[in-house]
């Protein structure tokens, strides 16, 4: 009760510390994920006191993906250009597919390196208790994908969850009847875990070892 | 999150090496806004740990906090948003390490998220269910004197909870297969059109969780049987368990029954066939008559039975042993069982909690590797 009470009393009298541009600075970057208040304030002094070295090319940066930012209409990857990097890339092998739920799995499966082909984000993973069905998910795009042809290996990559490992099955038979190898990450995957939080390591091994979808 | 390490090693070999320890015992337990306890430091290294105060002096407490370091909701099944102390500044913790061994287990809730169950491990954040990896806890407490009267629920309850300490998986199968069921039951329940093929990926999903849970249930049956038959003829009455199923159990079998039950769970309302409706049918040996007949005293004499068999069979499956939550347990027995039943459990050297309001009912608790603590309040004090 005492400590309430000063709390009302002393915050009205506490000197604000920085203007008000700057503390919505500060509440922005707190709201990004893996920073708090703490990091956000470090953040901030650290932006104002190198301005020419940090913060300005921070905001060009900033401003050059804000500017051109856009979701690939061929695989739902975001970037600044559509079809996106790895969609127009030549070096990667159009004939393998790999079929994500999220830009996040996209992005920690290409940083190991290991998989040339495309890739196709779904946006999500059926949920039947949050209302998201195979027309909220990009099936119907990625049927039209295998159906147009000139695709050898679909690999289902999803997350090792319930949800995850339900879409795949049910991917799996929407897919069956075209000319395509099914084949899903090996073993070694949690269960329950999510790809984005796997190190490259073991990414690369699940990759390596896929393994046809029973 | 898991971290992958521990889980390499989980998938190699089915009994993780950093079960087998030689010596499973909790240490320096620690409740932090818990029920009543404001914060208790424990320093439990000990194998008998008997805890004895007033009712309501925050006892069974404790015991539920253990119980909280296996996955599951605890020993009363309570809510985790309940269990915060209510003039505490919500939220909790608590925390245990492992004797013998470099862990650090911990759960709890956040105030800002009262609902939210946490898990660290090593101070890394981890699944609910993969606290079956590192500890194996199992209970006995006055609201299972019912056991044998009330509905399947609680025998299968009872039943999982052995299992798991010997089948580490069956808690993520058991939570998998939950949540695929409910997904089923939601869409079976839509008006409007539904793709089938969803409900098959959801029934895939059940067929193969529940085919793994009866799996590792029949296991642990028959494996107990072994050990019932083996205990050294006691006071306790032997017991002899069968399970009772409404459904197939085998994989294949049990995705078909789901299939061609579409219209009839939708119907109900629910799944009917399936693991999730096992029963536990539990038989007096020497009479052959159903435990719900038995006098009170025989029933808990069985359940004691069933305790101190599952606790053979987990030190010979897996070298290990396990945690034992004994609620009020000696009030009910008369002073020759109490004898036999410490006597019993110095045996088996697994670690032991105990409750009771009066210390007299501990007095033939072996003095060697025992500590006492009284509670008050919610404050813990050892006494010896
Ligand atoms: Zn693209």
């Amino acid at each position: 009760m005492t400590f309430l009470l000063q709390a009302v009393i002393l915050l009205p009298k506490a000197q604000a510390m920085a203007s008000q541009e700057i503390e919505d600075l500060a509440t922005a970057l707190a709201r990004l994920p893996g920073l708090g208040p703490r990091s956000a304030r470090r953040a901030v002094l650290y932006l104002l006191k190198k301005r020419e070295t940090a913060f300005t090319p921070l905001v060009d940066a900033m401003e050059r993906v804000r500017a051109n930012l856009s979701t690939c209409d061929l695989c739902g990857n975001v970037d600044t250009q559509s079809p996106c990097g790895i969609c127009t890339d030549p070096r990667r092998d159009p004939r393998s597919l790999c079929v994500v739920e999220e830009v996040s799995d996209l992005w920690a499966l290409d940083r190991s390196r290991l998989f040339v082909g495309r890739y196709h984000v779904l946006g999500g993973r059926l949920s039947a208790l949050d209302g998201i069905g195979p027309e909220d998910l990009g099936v119907a795009s990625l049927v039209a994908r295998v159906a147009a042809g000139g695709i050898d290996e679909v690999v289902l990559a999803m997350n090792a969850t319930l949800e995850g490992q339900t879409t795949a099955h049910y991917l799996a038979e929407r897919l069956e009847g075209y000319p395509v190898r099914l084949t899903q990450l090996a073993q070694g995957l949690p269960m329950g875990g999510e790809l984005d939080y796997l190190d490259e390591g073991t990414l690369a091994q699940a990759l390596r070892a896929r393994k046809p979808m029973v | 999150m898991p971290t992958i390490r521990a889980l390499s090693i989980l998938r190699a070999n089915p009994f993780p090496r950093r079960y087998s320890g030689a010596r499973m015992a909790l240490s320096n337990l620690s409740l932090s806004q818990f029920r009543n306890h404001e914060a208790s430091r424990i320093a439990a290294g000990a194998r008998f740990n008997v805890i004895w105060g007033d009712n309501g002096a925050g006892k069974t407490n404790i015991l539920e906090a253990i119980s909280l370091l296996a996955p599951g909701r605890g020993m009363r099944r309570a809510s985790i948003d309940q269990m915060a102390r209510q003039q505490g500044p919500g939220g909790f913790a608590i925390s245990a390490s492992l004797a013998g061994e470099e862990l650090k287990i911990g759960t709890g809730t956040n105030a800002d998220a009262p609902s939210r169950r946490l898990v660290r491990v090593n101070g890394a954040a981890a699944a609910a269910t993969s606290l079956a990896d590192w500890l194996a806890v199992v209970w006995l407490t006055p609201a299972m004197d019912r056991l044998f009267l009330e509905g399947a629920g609680g025998r299968r309850r009872f039943f999982d909870r052995l299992v798991l300490a010997l089948h580490p998986a069956h808690a993520r199968h058991a939570a998998r297969y939950e949540a695929a069921m409910r997904e089923r039951n939601r869409l079976l329940g839509e008006t409007r059109a539904v793709d089938p093929g969803w409900i098959d990926a959801l029934e895939a999903r059940m067929a193969e969780h529940g085919g793994a849970m009866a799996e590792a249930r029949a296991d642990t049956l028959e494996a107990l049987e072994v050990q019932i038959d083996a205990l050294a003829d006691g006071p306790f009455a032997q017991p002899t368990l069968a399970l009772e199923r409404k459904g197939p159990a085998e994989t294949d079998a049990l995705a078909a029954a789901l299939r061609s039950g579409r219209a009839r769970d939708r119907a109900a309302g629910r799944a009917l066939a399936g693991p999730h409706r096992d029963d536990l049918i539990v038989t007096m040996r020497q009479k052959g008559q159903p435990a719900a007949l038995c006098s009170t005293g025989e029933q808990k004499a069985m359940l004691i039975a069933i305790i101190l068999a599952h606790a053979d069979l987990v030190a010979a499956r897996r070298g290990s042993r396990l945690i034992l939550l004994l609620d009020e347990i000696a009030a009910h027995l008369d002073p020759a069982r109490r004898a036999a039943l410490y006597e019993q459990l110095a045996d088996r050297s697994g670690q032991v909690w105990m409750t009771g309001t009066d210390a007299a009912l501990f007095e033939a608790v072996p003095t060697a590797g025992r500590a006492d603590w009284s509670v008050s309040g919610g404050v813990v004090t050892p006494t010896g």
